[in-house]
């Protein structure tokens, strides 16, 4: 009578779809929550999730019950001291019975926390951020394709054949071979059925019957030995690619390891490069992205070298422009790509070399970009680098610069840079 | 040790399922317990908190207050702050059973014999089971229910949907007959009947609208007959079958949720009874197991370290106190009223002179069959166990200074404390009566409810969302009106729609 079944198999996020709806319902309050949360949030732990607190009541399912009050009666276990008539103080929170009750109707938490995943706090966060202007599309790079029916053809893989197609095409091919024959054979049939009918002993008649009969025969065979189906038959579904267009952009990652960034600075800036590395690989399928690190030399360097290289020397920013310039005349030319940069450094730039970045940017890079942000890491006032770099926010819409103080205002301040844009 | 023992270890095995379900089978059969065929599912811990969350039901439409309970559930299991339940089991035929890969081959046991058996058994025979609900027809109709649903969902939307679920969920503990027997749930009627009920559904509502010419104006003027004639309990109901503007879809979604509510009512019902039941049979099915050689002693200490922790009683001053523990209250009555039949005293002879002495399997038999909460308790709880417990009764009325014990486990209080207990388990007592009073069909179209004060108590602020879900359905004013013990109704809540030109 009774069946085991083993169903550990099964699916085993059953309650995805409704955790969905559970977000999606309360978005609003997550959000809310999320942008709070970033705001102490230590981001040594990028690859976490984040625990999120919204308020219980917005989210109650209320119910017709009884409130406190009235007469009531409850039944307790484990009684020692009391005797009939007794009168015992009504606790404070008014509560039912001496045992202070209150607490198994659920109530006393005031917060509904849970843990967000790292998929769902990084979409919840990048949510409303984009990269501005992202307009020159060109369908250059053309990595992805569709595959779409287009109708049959007469050649392909038998894995293809389209067997309605095929057949329908061997029945009108055997109609149309066998018509003609089928037609002279009725003739002949019915010529010799009159000459039955009438049967004269003379050699014509007789003739003529065999002759009838032999070509019966011969046209018979013939229809007999039309294929039932011929490869001339065979149709196949044809399927063709289509390309899918895309955007192309690049984004510039400049970032300062000269002396004068201590390790916590350069922690600030590496976190966010992550945060805005993470931010492009999720949001955009088709990204090239150039990581450029310098101090008084600015070399190109990989992804790896990048984040983890300990490098380091003087501070010549005007390098890393110059570097990025070379880089954008000779792979990223201006008619293609949606070109980006972000840099991050301490500020301290070797005197003269800032009215030089200044130069090199005015003239030959912002013209070609399509947006710039730069953050300043450092607690303590601008120097000149950031001055130069004022005047160029004045004459350029699409350039943008923060100051980042401490590890906390770094989702603020990325959010602040990359908050999407009306236009 | 005649026989030979099921099994050494503590690992379970498939196989070894199947021995000891054999085992269980047969003993219960002995005891003559009726059950279901079983489906026993072995599932893992993130599946149990799966069925935890779609209140253990394999199939349900969606919603988020199931996403809100899982991640609940998610959350504090994480957190170590509790383990999950060893066993769901779902009223249906065949029985559905879970149990989880964690568990050893003893708790493995032990569910089969609580749930597969003690449970099935329950659910199968007791009256208010086969009342009110169908376990033939349930996975089917939740199947329909959801597929309905998603298609709604595609039809008008996920959000209208939801909202609409919401408020039929704010008053789902109102959308039972409490008196009147249901009609059986099948869900091939369900599907043919529906287009059906649609159009005929339309067209009754226009008809309570229909503006009719007044014949007779001093018939208007107060004399008019009240629509409903008599109150109705049955909120859900009633908005399904006359609420003025909602769309056939809409209504067959409030049926849904009305019939989920019904199927769920008995088990609100009878929650120490069931498990009292499933307990009491687990115990002695496991012990008979271990009379007959068949289960080691190792297996019956793990058991029984178990079994006593979910029978454990803290007392009202204990930091665990959540009230009373149904297993402990269930589980104490059950084998008390063997005792009383096997081995009674002279006080059991003068409270219990019809089941003194009785067989104590047709005994426990007809009590589970015949009774829910409330009655078994008025019914069979003893002074003995009165006393075991130590019980007592604390009178908390708003018009005094001071609770005041006003009965405890001597001679004089035995009766008060049985019946007070078995009140706190009337759900009549527990829920605010609220009914439909009156719609004013010639005036502003508005719903008036009342609410029935039970021993004085008010209504919890709650009431006025809930009132506001209401409005939603009925599409019109709803108002809440409060009726003292005095016959005085006073309006508590109201909430106004505007009206569209």
């Amino acid at each position: 009578m009774t069946q085991v079944i083993d169903r550990r198999l099964n699916g085993r996020n059953k309650s995805a779809v409704n955790r969905q709806r559970f977000l999606r319902r309360f978005r609003s309050q997550i959000k809310r929550a999320v942008g709070e949360a970033i705001s102490g949030r230590s981001i040594i732990d990028i690859d976490s999730g984040e625990k999120i607190n919204i308020p219980t009541r917005d989210m109650s399912e209320p119910t017709f019950q009884h409130a406190g009050g009235g007469r009531r009666e409850a039944v307790h276990p484990g009684n020692r001291e009391f005797v009939p008539g007794d009168k015992v103080k009504r606790p404070p929170n008014g509560g039912e019975g001496p045992g202070g009750k209150a607490s198994n109707s659920g109530e006393g938490e005031d917060e509904f926390a849970f843990q967000l995943s790292r998929e769902e706090f990084l979409e919840l966060f990048f949510e409303d951020l984009a990269l501005p202007d992202l307009v020159k599309t060109q369908l250059a790079m053309l990595t992805d394709f569709n595959t779409v029916r287009a109708g049959y053809s007469s050649d392909g893989v038998p894995a293809n054949i389209n067997v309605v197609r095929s057949l329908r095409g061997a029945l009108a091919r055997r109609m149309a071979l066998r018509g003609p024959h089928i037609r002279r054979v009725h003739e002949a049939e019915a010529e010799l059925e009159t000459l039955q009918a009438a049967p004269s002993e003379d050699e014509d008649s007789a003739a003529r019957r065999a002759t009838l009969e032999e070509e019966i025969q011969q046209l018979r065979r013939r229809i007999e030995s039309i294929p039932f189906i011929d490869t001339f038959d065979l149709r196949y579904n044809h399927r063709i690619k289509q390309p899918k267009p895309t955007t192309q952009a690049v984004m510039f990652c400049l970032m300062d390891v000269s002396g004068s960034m201590d390790q916590q600075r350069k922690d600030i800036a590496k976190r966010f490069f992550i945060l805005l590395y993470l931010f492009l690989k999720r949001n955009y399928e088709r990204i090239d992205v150039v990581f450029i690190r310098h101090h008084t030399v600015a070399k190109e360097v990989s992804e790896e070298e990048f984040f983890h290289s300990r490098e380091t020397g003087g501070t010549v920013v005007s390098s890393a422009l110059e570097v990025m310039r070379d880089i954008m005349r000779e792979r990223y030319p201006t008619a293609d790509w949606n070109i980006y940069a972000a840099q991050a450094s301490d500020g301290d730039n070797w005197d003269n070399d800032s009215p030089k970045c200044h130069d090199l940017l005015a003239a030959s890079i912002m013209p070609a970009l399509q947006y710039f942000a730069y953050v300043e890491i450092t607690p303590d006032h601008h120097q000149s680098l950031w001055q130069e770099y004022e005047n160029i926010a004045a004459n350029y819409r699409n350039f943008a610069m923060q100051q980042i103080d401490s590890a906390t205002d770094i989702y603020p301040v990325f959010r602040d840079l990359f908050r999407k844009q009306d236009t | 040790m005649s026989r030979k023992l099921l099994s050494e270890g503590s690992e379970w095995s498939f196989d070894l399922i199947d021995r000891y379900d054999r085992e269980i089978a047969r003993v219960a059969a002995d005891f003559g317990l009726d059950t279901y065929p079983n489906q026993i599912e072995v599932i893992a811990a993130e599946q149990m908190m799966d069925a935890y969350s779609s209140v253990g039901m394999p199939v349900n439409y969606h919603h988020w207050s199931f996403g809100k309970q899982f991640i609940g559930v998610e959350q504090r299991y994480k957190r170590g702050h509790m383990g999950l339940a060893y066993e769901i089991v779902i009223n249906s035929n065949p029985c559905i059973a879970y149990l989880m890969e964690e568990n050893t081959m003893t708790m493995q046991a032990l569910v089969i014999a609580h749930a597969a058996y003690g449970h099935n058994s329950f659910f199968k025979n007791n009256y208010l089971f086969r009342a009110w609900t169908n376990a033939d027809a349930i996975i089917d109709y939740l199947l329909f229910a959801r597929n309905y649903i998603s298609e709604c969902e595609q039809r008008y939307g996920e959000e209208e949907v939801e909202l609409l679920i919401d408020s039929c969920h704010a008053l789902m503990n109102y959308g039972v007959d409490r008196y009147k027997r249901p009609s059986q749930l099948s869900a091939e009627q369900e599907r043919q009947r529906q287009k059906e009920r649609e159009e005929y559904l339309q067209s009754q509502v226009n008809d309570l609208w229909r503006t009719v010419p007044v014949r007779n104006p001093a018939d208007s003027a107060g004399t008019e007959a009240r629509f409903p004639a008599e109150p109705q309990e049955n909120l859900l109901y009633f908005i399904e079958k006359n609420a003025p503007l909602l769309e056939p879809w809409q209504r067959e979604i409030v049926r849904i949720v009305r019939k989920v509510a019904q199927y769920f009512y008995p088990q609100r019902q009878t929650q120490v009874m069931n498990e009292g039941w499933a307990t009491f049979w687990h115990y002695t099915i496991l012990n008979r197991l271990y009379d007959e050689g068949l289960v080691s002693d190792g297996f019956m200490m793990e058991f029984l370290q178990s079994h006593t922790n979910v029978v454990a009683q803290p007392s009202f001053d204990s930091p665990f106190y959540s009230g009373i523990n149904p297993y402990a209250l269930g589980f104490a009555m059950m084998s008390d009223i063997r005792r009383i039949c096997e081995d009674p005293t002279d006080e059991d002879r003068y409270w219990f002179p019809e089941i003194s002495g009785s067989d104590w399997i047709r005994t426990l038999d007809f009590a589970m069959r015949n009774f829910k909460d409330e009655s078994f308790i008025a019914q069979y709880l003893s002074p003995r166990l009165i006393r075991e417990f130590k019980l007592f009764s604390v009178l908390d009325d708003d018009a005094n200074k001071h609770l005041e014990i006003s009965a405890i486990h001597n001679e004089q209080g035995y009766r008060e404390v049985r019946q007070a207990l078995a009140d706190q388990y009337n759900l009549g007592s527990r829920e605010p009566n609220i009914q439909v009073y009156k719609v004013d069909r010639n005036g502003d179209r508005s719903l008036t409810l009342r609410h029935t004060q039970y021993e004085r108590r008010p209504l919890a602020d709650s009431a006025d969302e809930v009132v506001k879900h209401l409005g939603r359905l009925w599409g019109f004013t709803v108002r809440l009106e409060s009726v003292a013990s005095n016959g005085k109704a006073e309006l508590v809540h109201e909430y106004p729609i505007r009206q569209q030109a």
